[in-house]
């Protein structure tokens, strides 16, 4: 890939926006507040595209698209069942919690909900959590840099820790939202082409469907598996991923997807910046319609990338492969670019690209630099500073942020498998949050004992289902097994949905039982807090758009038909 | 926030826009079986669209 003087245009002018959307933003960062959560001024078309901007990392760009060539229509599963319906259910029941309790973070909500210890497990594992996400993500980005453009790893990682180190730094979480706003229009428009043309090459959408039969018969499965997503759940051998529909609808459609898009406070963050409960409410529920599309845009290439790939194209674009032998779809989106953008548009294309990393890594950033002020420093070190105090503290964090970013960048580069086993152990700390914040927001018995020993049975329990099972064909070790081997999974898709299925329901019942046995809370201070103590906002007067319930409804009605389509 | 998000979102594609559309004008049949022209006559056109939106909206 050989950019000229016109790519280099187009990335260099695009971050001069977005360092000058930081800049222009300096003088409004007075408060605390204006820096942690945009003063909460921020319209609801603004806060819905930041929020599923926020979640349009170097994952969902490069990671997706491999899926689709990997496993076709059935990865669109994780839109329209492992997202849209925990983000309703967010929008219409969960955002007057957060946004009326006027808490300013996620671990601050379980502070007021359960108690400290339950706030400060939280806050933790999560500010360790995002450092290294967002280091993930700057890893990533240098790898692809110096992949495509031959860059150094070194000056990558320098200038990309810059770049947002600077627009963060001057213009805190508002200058973060704006430029995913300008990112989320950046990948539309850059990645969109790249379909129109992919489609033109494999001889549209008939051409399409007919290289996935050959990709899927080539494969051993049933013609239609790279273009269904339900009707070849039936059994795990009936498709690539090796999942059936119990473990899809449970383990990914809830408890994995409402355990992110409910309680991560990276994406609950924008809808925090709001400038009105309505407007919060509204956030997830915006940002709903465009992520319900983004599979025609992320998936689509992929798939058009294996259908070239076994059944040709006009343009004779192939998938590399690996040195031992196996397909890398990684490469569908650097070889799209490649191949079918001429200069100028790829220019576009590589800044898209680019856009998105720096995005994940500046969500991680805010979100820590948040977590870090609020709920470890405030709470832990220094409780009454005037507010002054904590804007500086913030700044710092964002320069410990972006550092710690840097470092753990360099961590998975040496040693990429203390990076794999750090992700193995934050997913079992995230599997059973969602049971956590189901029965503290609807349930007013539930006791901050109770959500403590919940959380921690339930992380155990998720460690010890990945201890006792394997995916077939694996051996014993980091992809599990590593206490006894009791349970083979097909797939170790299929292992993970287990996984957060068996610690959701072992921290529900241990939460539960350990609620019933302890003192909850009284009910004067669960006002605002939990569902049946709450009054109900009037929306009835409102037009249909502005009304959470009709509108959820709306989404949800059109994300089934979605699943119907493409049964 | 003293900043309309429209104004730098307008400006910055019909910055691109142009300079695409241009650049596809004059790479015409190499370029091309001409994305760079079209697609930049699209982005100026959202560019515009924004930038007008935030002018209204002043």
């Amino acid at each position: 890939m050989h950019p000229k003087a016109i790519d280099w245009i187009i990335m260099g002018t695009y971050f001069a926006f977005v360092l000058g959307i930081g800049a222009a933003l300096k003088r409004s960062m007075r408060t605390s507040t204006d820096f942690f959560l945009s003063g909460r001024s921020m319209p609801a078309w603004i806060t819905g595209l930041a929020f599923i901007s926020a979640n349009l990392g170097a994952q969902e760009v490069i990671g997706m698209a491999a899926s689709g060539a990997k496993y076709g229509m059935a990865t669109s599963q994780f839109y329209w069942v492992g997202a849209i319906p925990a983000m309703v259910f967010l929008g219409v029941f969960m955002m007057p919690f957060y946004y009326g309790s006027r808490a300013r973070s996620v671990p601050e909500y379980l502070r007021l909900r359960f108690d400290e210890k339950t706030r400060g497990l939280n806050a933790i594992t999560f500010a360790v959590m995002t450092v290294f996400s967002s280091g993930i993500s700057l890893y990533a980005l240098a790898l692809l840099l110096r992949l495509l453009l031959g860059w150094d790893f070194n000056a990558s990682i320098a200038l990309s820790a810059l770049i947002v180190l600077v627009y963060i730094l001057l213009g805190g979480l508002t200058s973060a939202i704006y430029n995913e706003v300008l990112q989320f229009f950046l990948i539309v428009f850059g990645f969109a082409p790249l379909v129109l043309i992919g489609l033109k090459d494999v001889g549209g959408w008939h051409g399409l469907v007919t290289g996935l039969h050959a990709v899927a018969r080539s494969q051993g499965f049933e013609p239609r598996a790279w273009l269904s997503t339900w009707g070849v759940m039936g059994s795990p051998r009936d498709n690539p991923m090796g999942v059936d529909w119990f473990s899809m609808a449970m383990g990914l459609g809830f408890v994995l997807s409402f355990g992110y898009w409910c309680t991560d406070f990276l994406v609950v963050q924008r809808a925090l910046a709001a400038d009105s409960m309505d407007s919060a409410r509204r956030t997830p529920l915006i940002a709903a319609v465009p992520k319900m599309l983004f599979p025609f845009l992320v998936i689509l290439p992929g798939m058009i990338a294996i259908a070239a790939t076994v059944h040709g194209g006009a343009s004779g674009l192939t998938l590399p492969r690996k040195a031992d032998g196996q397909l890398n779809y990684d490469m569908v989106v650097p070889l799209m670019l490649g191949k079918y953008f001429p200069s100028g548009m790829l220019g576009l294309g590589l800044t898209a690209l680019m856009a998105s990393f720096m995005t994940g890594m500046a969500g991680n950033v805010t979100a820590f630099n948040t977590v870090w002020t609020y709920d470890i420093y405030q709470a832990y070190i220094r409780r009454d500073a005037s507010d002054a105090h904590y804007l500086t503290v913030g700044r710092l964090a964002t320069v410990v942020g972006i550092g710690l970013s840097v470092a753990a960048a360099y961590l998975t580069n040496r040693f990429s498998n203390i990076m794999d086993l750090l992700q193995l152990l934050f997913a079992f700390v995230n599997a059973p949050l969602f049971a956590t914040f189901l029965l503290g927001m609807f349930w007013k018995r539930t006791s901050g004992h109770g959500a403590f020993a919940g959380l921690l049975a339930g992380t155990a329990a998720a460690a010890v289902h990945h201890g006792l099972t394997l995916p077939a064909g694996r051996t014993p070790g980091i992809k599990g097994g590593w206490i006894a081997v009791m349970h083979l999974y097909p797939s170790q898709m299929a292992q993970n949905f287990w996984t957060a299925i068996y610690a959701f329901a072992v921290c529900l019942l241990v939460t539960l039982a350990v609620s019933l046995a302890t003192r909850p809370r009284p009910e004067k201070e669960l006002v605002g807090l939990v569902y049946s103590l709450t009054p109900r906002e009037r929306t009835s007067e409102r037009r249909w758009y502005r009304r959470p319930a009709l509108l959820g409804a709306c989404v949800l009605a059109a994300a089934v038909a979605l699943n119907v389509m493409f049964w | 926030m003293g900043l309309d998000i429209r104004v730098p979102i307008g400006a910055l594609f019909s910055l691109l826009g142009a300079l695409l559309a241009v650049y596809g004008l004059a790479g015409g049949r190499a370029l091309a079986g001409n994305i760079d022209l079209w697609w930049g006559l699209v982005l100026a056109g959202f560019g515009a669209a924004m930038l007008l939106l935030a002018w209204r909206a002043r």
